[in-house]
């Protein structure tokens, strides 16, 4: 082996160390929250598992998919939720929504700087569906809560799973959202809309097509999440420091109105288009096809002109 | 039974409403007031188009600021699944009309859902399902996806999720299941015109009360969800 390629393999391996992507959500709370602050709440152990899984006969997880706690992240207290797309895809059931909402409602009582929210999940969990779907409505309440109590929700999507379905909708009403190219973020995912509409509607083993579609260079470009970065913790660590600092919008009828003519204009201007590159292209931007190759940097060089 | 026939039964009143593009935009008057009907009939797939012209019904009816109760009349199969609704964000759009009614919520507008047809997954999420109250006809279809597709998806045999769904209301669809989940306040059987005064009056005397959501004890009470009421007083008290 020569010197060129043991390089390149630290390069890969000191990548994958520092990538959010890669890690489980335990190790993605260890490697964002300063050093030993983090309490985990419920764990492992003192909650049984799912009863609904156990029924089915699918061996539950101690944690039910999601990890919650208090934590310091460059010495603000926050309150941490992180799903953990390993099992069953970071799906909301019984236990997990419910885990989700205390830690929203407790947060209102105790105030904390904010709520960092890991999300990886496909949404609701089908083996508890009814459970779930309520459960999701139940945290929509909570967060719209939260954010009027003036406590900012950071949530960043760059996992394995995303955020679909009823967790895409969730995002959506946190106060700042952190995107990573490799996040995904919508409401039916690419493999059911193929299985409804056909392959010619949305073929999902096109990669490149999905990440144009839901990937985190889209939705910031399209100004659907506030922040691009790399699969990188530092640089999430860093956007989450940041996020947390912003003021925050109350949810208002002014709010809401200048939101809904964001929506309506968006629909009027591009509605329609199937493929983010002729968006791109008709906000201005020169060579849309390159944006794939660029990193979030250059991506938000574009964006800030 | 027909939208037509069910409005009629319910409000025989000044009912007056449009149906454009799978949406309904109506009033009729009651002995607790004129009342706002928005909704969407015919088991609607909704789109960017519906979702954005539902929050748009609402966000008049609260900018009024006369605190007008709105009916909303839930027939959703769900979410329609396009790439161009995805593509520019459909869940955004979602959690926005969400976000509407919760606003109307706060707003002390008296609101409940009428379920009349079939309330699915994502489409009743994003508004039914966030009102005050929420009742259900007897004859609707309330779920998030059918036993079929359910173990074609999770690989558990059709049979197995037929015998536990006899006992169990946390995975199989029903308007029963519903009900004790605590999703559906009530199923209604014989409709009169007294079922949404009714409510918007009981509403008017405690409406601050439906700022906390009770859903999880009331299914604890009911057998639905057994757990989820402990797990969040066991966070809460952590």
């Amino acid at each position: 082996m020569n010197n060129s390629n043991n390089k390149d393999s630290r390069q890969a391996h000191a990548h994958i160390q520092k990538s959010f992507y890669e890690k489980t959500a335990r190790n993605r709370i260890a490697s964002i929250v300063d050093k030993d602050s983090f309490v985990e709440i419920l764990k492992p152990g003192s909650v049984p598992t799912s009863p609904n899984l156990a029924s089915l006969d699918i061996t539950g997880s101690f944690d039910d998919g999601v990890i919650i706690g208090k934590a310091k992240i460059k010495d603000d207290a926050v309150y941490i939720i992180a799903q953990e797309g390993r099992f069953m895809g970071g799906a909301v059931g019984e236990m997990h929504g419910a885990k989700i909402v205390g830690m929203l409602l407790k947060a209102l009582e105790e105030k904390p700087k904010a709520v960092v929210f890991f999300v990886d999940s496909g949404g609701v969990r089908l083996h508890e569906a009814n459970a779930g779907l309520i459960t999701i409505s139940e945290i929509m309440r909570a967060m719209l809560k939260v954010r009027n109590a003036g406590i900012p929700i950071v949530t960043v999507i760059g996992g394995t799973n995303g955020a679909f379905g009823g967790m895409g909708i969730c995002s959506c009403l946190s106060t700042h959202i952190i995107m990573t190219e490799e996040g995904r973020l919508a409401l039916s995912g690419p493999e059911v809309i193929e299985t409804l509409k056909g392959v010619e509607e949305f073929d999902s083993k096109d990669r490149a097509l999905v990440w144009r579609v839901t990937g985190g260079k889209t939705r910031y470009l399209l100004g659907h999440v506030q922040v691009l970065v790399e699969d990188d913790i530092d640089e999430i660590t860093q956007a989450i420091v940041d996020g947390i600092q912003l003021p925050i919008d109350t949810v208002d009828l002014d709010y809401l109105q200048q939101q809904q003519k964001g929506l309506q204009q968006q629909y009027d201007q591009w509605f329609g288009e199937k493929d983010s590159i002729a968006i791109w292209e008709g906000m201005g931007i020169t060579e849309p096809e390159s944006i794939s190759m660029l990193s979030a940097k250059q991506v938000r060089a574009i964006k800030q002109g | 039974m027909q939208t037509q026939t069910i409005l009629a039964e319910l409000f025989p009143n000044e009912l007056e409403y449009q149906i454009d593009n799978w949406v309904i935009r109506g009033s009729a008057e009651t002995k607790a007031g004129k009342v706002e009907i928005i909704g969407t009939v015919d088991s609607a797939a909704i789109n960017q188009a519906i979702a954005i012209t539902l929050a748009d019904a609402v966000l008049d009816v609260i900018a009024q600021g006369k605190k007008t109760p709105i009916v909303f009349i839930v027939d959703t199969q769900g979410q329609d699944s396009s790439r161009a609704d995805e593509l520019l964000c459909l869940n955004r759009t979602f959690a926005h009309l969400a976000a509407c009614v919760d606003l109307l919520r706060r707003s002390e507008h008296p609101n409940l859902a009428i379920i009349l047809g079939e309330a699915v997954s994502g489409g009743f999420l994003s508004y039914g399902l966030m009102a005050n109250q929420i009742f259900a006809l007897q004859s609707s279809q309330v779920k998030v996806m059918d036993l079929n597709a359910m173990s074609r998806v999770t690989k558990i045999p059709l049979d197995k999720l037929q015998s536990l769904s006899k006992t169990s209301a946390i995975f199989a669809p029903g308007v029963e299941n519903f009900y004790k989940m605590g999703a559906v306040d009530e199923i209604w059987v014989n409709l009169d015109e007294h079922l949404v005064e009714n409510a918007i009056e009981s509403q008017r005397t405690h409406i601050q009360d439906f700022l906390t959501d009770n859903r999880r004890q009331v299914a604890k009470e009911r057998d639905g969800r057994l757990l989820c009421n402990e797990i969040v007083d066991a966070v809460l008290s952590a």
